[in-house]
């Protein structure tokens, strides 16, 4: 009953009834009550000792690791340049993947809604709960420690990313280039080629670039579990407390994260 | 010809869009199908190259019983008849051209046409009907970046590329000035007439119906309600298809004719007077 109307005939509109009123002070005070419980109960537990010293802890190590060491770089070109690999092969290996797996989730380019559906939409679930570090934990174990199994952690991890974004795509497209691409007599894959892959391009050719983008970011710390890649210097570092060398990985993966950062955006523009 | 004997359409939801509708369309007939929205037009035509799935009654063009064809034997059906759409339905990323050869899609194998290795002649063809409807200098054009009434001349060239027998026009001009309306209608109508096609053309304009077609069909709640010729459509008959209204000013034309035309013109200098 938004709408009143007094003795007199006027109406007021309201947004919402006076109960509804009160129903939502009262979300608002549980709101608040939560918070101030939440806090108390964080509080308690923790050891405001380690809080207080935390700026003076946090100084001590940044004065360890100034500066980088500079030298320690010629040794780390190798292990970025592995990243980057692990990186972009994971993407390409994702991609070959995925492709036919979007086309075979989304609804208006399945073979089968009741069939096919389903198990292309589990593939690509199972590969998005997992994430690439637990996916390269597994596979070091199976495949051992080295790139090969950074490769497949960041391609397995990939699969489901692109694969869900990409059908959805799929489903936005325009039905009535689909429907006169139909008309005209073409069959089922020329109506695939001619209508739909034209439509979905550029979302393809922005979400590959994206997680290829990503990828990198997590290719860097894949090296911790032993999956290859500059983490492994970085876990190493910080294993024997060389702090300077740590910055100076840090300062790399800044830079490297920066130009694909920068180069992902040109080719999304270029293509759309 | 186009025969259709009929033909019921029953949609999944429980819409009964088409209520036994039987029609027949000699070669060479412009056909102007009009009715209010959701009377069936848009189902009806598309029930003749089945995008949409008849549920009952029969569609024959020449010798070929559309209605019982398999996948493959549809497909060839479907070059037969050539559609244009509303919103044109061009494929907006690629360019004209390759929009004007998606026409013969259904003529050449997938990789040619993957590898856009169409044949010479098709190529030829294309560039003359690009010419003949003044669009020769924007083959290369993405058809995203054409206005509205350049994407209908090319959709119109799509159709006409598949070298059709039939023409199914689905509201060709629901999203066109008024001007380009009438440039677009002419064209479709002239190059029917030129290549002797049979055409069904949805229309919601009655007086473009009225103006370009020979032949009109009514249709309302999916049932023919008037069958004639152009000039036999009166406000009676309007009210029929269309449900109570004052038709006086829609069919100027044929009042026009009939010598009793006093009245439209001075509604119409009322309408500039209050526009003032």
């Amino acid at each position: 009953m938004p709408v009143v109307t007094h003795e007199q005939g006027t109406r007021v509109w309201m947004r919402r009834t006076r109960a509804g009123d009160l129903v939502a002070w009262l979300g608002w005070l549980i709101g608040v009550a939560l918070t101030v419980l939440c806090f108390q109960f964080i509080s308690d537990r923790t050891i405001w000792g380690f809080v207080w010293d935390a700026p003076a802890q946090a100084a001590d190590l940044l004065e360890r690791s100034v500066p980088p060491r500079w030298s320690y770089a010629h040794e780390l070109w190798r292990a970025m340049w592995d990243t980057l690999n692990i990186a972009t092969l994971g993407t390409v290996l994702a991609i070959a993947t995925a492709v036919p797996v979007a086309f075979l989730a989304a609804y208006n380019t399945t073979p089968s809604a009741l069939l096919v559906r389903p198990v292309a939409l589990f593939v690509i679930v199972a590969s998005r709960s997992v994430n690439s570090l637990i996916w390269a934990l597994i596979l070091v174990i199976i495949f051992g420690p080295g790139m090969l199994a950074g490769i497949l952690a960041i391609a397995l991890r990939s699969i489901g990313f692109i694969g869900k974004l990409l059908y959805e795509a799929i489903e936005e497209i325009d039905p009535t280039q689909v429907e006169a691409v139909t008309a005209t007599g073409a069959g089922r894959a020329q109506v695939l080629a001619w209508g739909i892959v034209p439509q979905v391009m550029p979302a393809f050719a922005g979400i590959s670039v994206f997680r290829w983008d990503i990828n990198i970011r997590e290719a860097t710390v894949l090296g911790l579990v032993g999956a290859g890649g500059i983490g492994m210097q970085l876990q190493a570092s910080i294993n024997t407390l060389a702090w300077p060398q740590v910055s100076m990985i840090l300062i790399l993966i800044l830079g490297t994260v920066v130009v694909s950062e920068w180069l992902s955006a040109r080719v999304r523009h270029a293509i759309i | 010809m186009l025969v259709i004997e009929g033909l019921t359409k029953r949609y999944p939801t429980g819409d009964l869009a088409l209520d036994g509708v039987s029609l027949t369309v000699p070669k060479g007939q412009v056909m102007a199908l009009i009715g209010p929205s959701g009377a069936g037009k848009s189902t009806l035509i598309r029930c003749v190259n089945r995008l949409v799935e008849p549920t009952a009654g029969a569609v024959r063009l020449g010798a070929t019983e559309i209605t019982r064809l398999g996948d493959r034997a549809l497909r060839r059906a479907r070059r037969r008849m050539g559609m244009i759409f509303q919103e044109y339905a061009l494929v907006e990323r690629l360019t004209v051209m390759e929009n004007v050869l998606s026409g013969r899609l259904g003529y050449v194998g997938f990789w040619r046409s993957w590898f856009r290795r169409f044949p010479l002649a098709d190529i030829e063809e294309a560039f003359r009907l690009l010419a003949r409807v003044g669009l020769d200098h924007m083959v290369d054009k993405r058809a995203d970046a054409l206005s509205g009434g350049q994407r209908q001349r090319v959709g119109i060239v799509r159709a006409l590329m598949q070298d059709p027998e039939l023409l199914l026009v689905d509201e060709p001009t629901a999203s066109l000035d008024p001007k380009t309306s009438r440039q677009i209608m002419r064209l479709i109508i002239e190059l029917a007439k030129e290549r002797n096609l049979a055409a069904i053309i949805n229309i919601h304009d009655v007086a473009l119906a009225q103006l370009f077609a020979e032949r009109i069909v009514g249709l309302h709640a999916g049932r023919i309600v008037f069958d004639g010729p152009a000039a036999a459509l009166t406000p009676e008959v309007l009210t029929t298809i269309y449900g109570e209204e004052d038709w006086s000013a829609t069919i100027r034309k044929v009042e026009d004719g009939d010598g009793d035309g006093d009245e439209p013109p001075s509604v119409e200098a009322a309408r500039i007077a209050a526009a003032d």
